[in-house]
């Protein structure tokens, strides 16, 4: 059976450098364009997945396993974040029917 | 510890008794304590000076300040100007003390006017025994902070809290002077000790050196104001406001030769100073005859005797000036005795017409007051230097001393001898002469002192009147013990020991002495004769109206000097501070306060736009971060 890494490097480097840009400017455009909170909370997983796969993809090529630890974390403080974000959008929702956030302009001066 | 250190310890003890405890210590025991400590200072004074040797001793109490090679020390010296100095100062002193318990008897503030009356001892004793001008510094500021403390002791009224001010002031100019002197004394001796500097001034200084002479003249400017010197003497006037014994002791006996005794103490150096002694004769001069002509036209008891004193402390100055030093110091010595006798005199006076001190309402008082009078006359006879009393012994010593230096000042300081003589004894016979001419209250209320008063008076009465002899000239067949007393304090320096010419001498005395009767005849004339009284204020006219009003001097110093600092400090509290300084401070809080209500406006609370703003800041400094990786990417 192979080894992991080896199967990630069946593929070029610069390919996924290339790959986590773009999934990295998707997250981004998303979270500019789009006004309800899920889709924004969605994109943002984007970018962090777009990171995570780099540091994966460097760590198999520089053979150091220190990015993949990295890895761990970083989804490890992204499922606590999304357990706080979803539970402010759904008090948001209970308190104003919605969840756009062009609504929400009242936090201010 | 020695008997030297005792002295001016009794007064502390007794003014941290009285002061402390002012509350626990009862009435009549704090006048005690206080008496008690300035006797029992006496008694050391009298011991130490009837086993006095001729040595000068020095009591070390402890070292002070040592920075480098300058060593101040706590330390006293004793030696022939410092005894007379403590017999003269506890003597007068205790007996004043016993004065004032029977005069301040009525008064709320008994053991607070006792504690201060030790604490003002306590300063004057170290001002004379220190053995360098430091300790004699401190002695000179605790004295000046006492006469405020008691000329304003009745401080519920105003005008005595602005008079102890106005002393307290005038005092700080001097005092400025005398700093500055110390510490030239520092730089350019390198030590503060009477000996050490003395005796390097052995060491080939030559007369009219620069630096001495501003040493001295910095000196003088201190005595100045601590003697009531011109232009500096308009204070001791108004310190009048204190109570009577306070005068007698502090501001006509005491403190107000401290400058005189500067001056002696520092001979050697004033003899080095020929220009200091010339504006120091001259300044007495002036001073004598300035306050003397004043001194004529004043109506209140106490004025009278102040003008006085700072006429005579004028005299004793012009005869520093001529370096007649121990003639001076003789004046001082009967000085004390005669004017804290006519001091407490009218303290007596005072106190048995109630508080009144106009001389106009005054009159006839000799039959009520008969100790009183008769002290009183004595002390007139001889502050006006009529013999054999002591005010003619020591005034005519100075006067022949004046004459051998300039006769012109010789002529100057007999007119103002004379206009003494007239005013001393104007003095007299309106009090105590004629018909009296108060209400029917004062008249029913009049009564000679109690003993507590009289005994006092009667003691400085015999001193008045013996006090000459104990400097009786060669030409009246006398053998000048005070003067061979002194003679070894002035090894260091030229002062004139010998009248040159005694038939000179004989002629001058004669000249002075019909002089002041003659004079005390016209005031006979006047006063008693013709029965004229002064006229009341607001008849005052001309010339005299001028005089009456001190030649309008504190109004020209408010003038000078008041008015325009005022106007200086209103100008920089009204512009400086109210429009620079606020406007740039209070500038800086509005402009940060405009500029954020107008920053804050970016805040709009709408998440989008923060995104954006944040994602584009970041791609900024990304770009920044990498712009040489870029740039070397292009080429």
């Amino acid at each position: 059976m192979q080894q992991i890494p080896d199967v990630i490097r069946q593929i070029p480097l610069n390919y996924y450098v290339f790959f986590s840009a773009a999934l990295f400017c998707i997250g981004v455009t998303g979270v500019l364009t789009r006004r309800n909170a899920i889709i924004i909370f969605m994109s943002v997983e984007l970018m962090l997945n777009a990171v995570n796969l780099l540091l994966a993809a460097f760590s198999s090529y520089k053979a150091d396993p220190a990015g993949q630890i990295f890895v761990f974390f970083i989804m490890a403080v992204a499922a606590a974040e999304v357990a706080v974000g979803l539970a402010i959008i759904v008090m948001i929702y209970r308190n104003i029917q919605t969840i756009d956030t062009g609504i929400l302009n009242k936090l201010k001066w | 510890m020695s008997l030297i250190t005792l002295i001016p310890l009794f007064p502390l003890i007794g003014f941290l008794i009285n002061g402390i405890g002012f509350n626990i210590v009862p009435k009549n025991l704090a006048g005690i304590i206080s008496t008690a400590a300035a006797l029992a200072s006496f008694c050391c004074a009298v011991v130490l000076f009837m086993n006095f040797s001729g040595e000068v001793q020095i009591a070390k109490v402890f070292d002070w300040i040592t920075v480098g090679k300058l060593n101040i020390s706590m330390s006293f010296q004793i030696d022939q100007l410092s005894l007379l100095m403590l017999l003269i100062i506890t003597g007068v002193g205790s007996l004043i003390h016993i004065y004032s318990m029977g005069y301040m008897s009525h008064d709320a503030g008994y053991g607070k006017f006792f504690s201060f009356l030790n604490l003002f001892l306590f300063f004057m004793l170290l001002l004379v025994m220190g053995s360098n001008y430091v300790v004699m510094f401190i002695g000179w500021e605790g004295v000046g902070l006492c006469s405020y403390l008691l000329i304003g002791f009745w401080n519920k009224n105003t005008n005595y809290g602005t008079a102890a001010r106005k002393a307290f002031i005038m005092n700080r100019i001097g005092d400025l002077g005398f700093l500055l002197g110390i510490f030239m004394i520092i730089s350019h001796f390198g030590s503060v000790e009477y000996l050490d500097v003395f005796e390097d001034l052995g060491h080939g200084t030559v007369a009219g050196d620069k630096t001495i002479m501003w040493i001295t003249l910095l000196l003088f400017i201190g005595a100045m104001g601590k003697s009531a010197q011109i232009p500096l003497y308009t204070w001791l006037p108004d310190a009048m406001a204190g109570p009577t014994p306070v005068s007698a002791l502090i501001h006509a006996a005491t403190m107000v030769t401290a400058g005189i005794y500067m001056v002696i103490r520092s001979n050697a150096l004033y003899s080095l100073a020929p220009e200091t002694l010339h504006i120091v004769g001259w300044v007495g001069l002036a001073t004598a005859l300035l306050a003397a002509s004043i001194g004529i036209f004043q109506n209140d008891i106490k004025k009278v005797l102040a003008y006085s004193t700072v006429s005579q402390l004028g005299y004793m100055f012009m005869g520093l000036g001529v370096m007649a030093y121990s003639s001076s110091f003789f004046h001082v010595m009967t000085h004390a005795f005669f004017k804290a006798l006519l001091f407490l005199g009218a303290g007596s006076v005072i106190h048995a017409m109630s508080d009144e001190q106009d001389i106009r309402k005054m009159g006839g008082l000799r039959k009520a007051l008969p100790i009183t009078f008769w002290t009183f006359l004595i002390a007139t006879i001889a502050i006006s230097g009529i013999p054999p009393f002591a005010g003619f012994f020591s005034k005519d010593e100075i006067l022949a001393h004046v004459y051998e230096h300039s006769p012109l000042m010789w002529g100057l300081a007999l007119a103002g001898s004379v206009m003494t003589s007239f005013y001393m004894f104007r003095l007299l016979f309106l009090t105590f002469f004629g018909e009296f001419r108060g209400t029917k209250e004062q008249e029913h209320h009049l009564h000679e002192s109690p003993l507590s008063m009289t005994l006092p008076l009667m003691i400085l009465a015999v001193l008045s009147a013996v006090g000459g002899f104990f400097n009786v000239p060669h030409l009246l067949g006398g053998d000048s013990k005070l003067a061979n007393f002194m003679a070894p304090l002035f090894a260091h320096s030229h002062a004139v020991a010998h009248a040159a010419d005694e038939s000179l001498e004989k002629t001058l005395m004669i000249i002075s002495v019909i002089a002041a009767i003659l004079s005390a005849g016209i005031a006979y004339y006047l006063f008693i004769g013709k029965k004229s009284v002064p006229v009341a204020d607001s008849k005052v006219a001309g010339l005299q109206k001028v005089i009456y009003n001190k030649y309008y001097i504190d109004e020209l110093y408010d003038t000078i000097f008041v008015k325009p600092i005022s106007a200086l400090s209103k100008f920089f509290y009204s512009v400086i501070d109210f429009l620079v300084i606020d406007l740039a401070i209070e500038g800086i809080g509005k402009l940060v306060k405009g500029l954020s209500s107008e920053a804050r406006l970016m805040q709009d609370g709408r998440t989008g736009v923060y995104l954006f703003v944040m994602v584009l800041s970041i791609a900024v400094i990304i770009v920044w971060t990498l712009k040489d990786f870029i740039l070397v990417g292009f080429k």
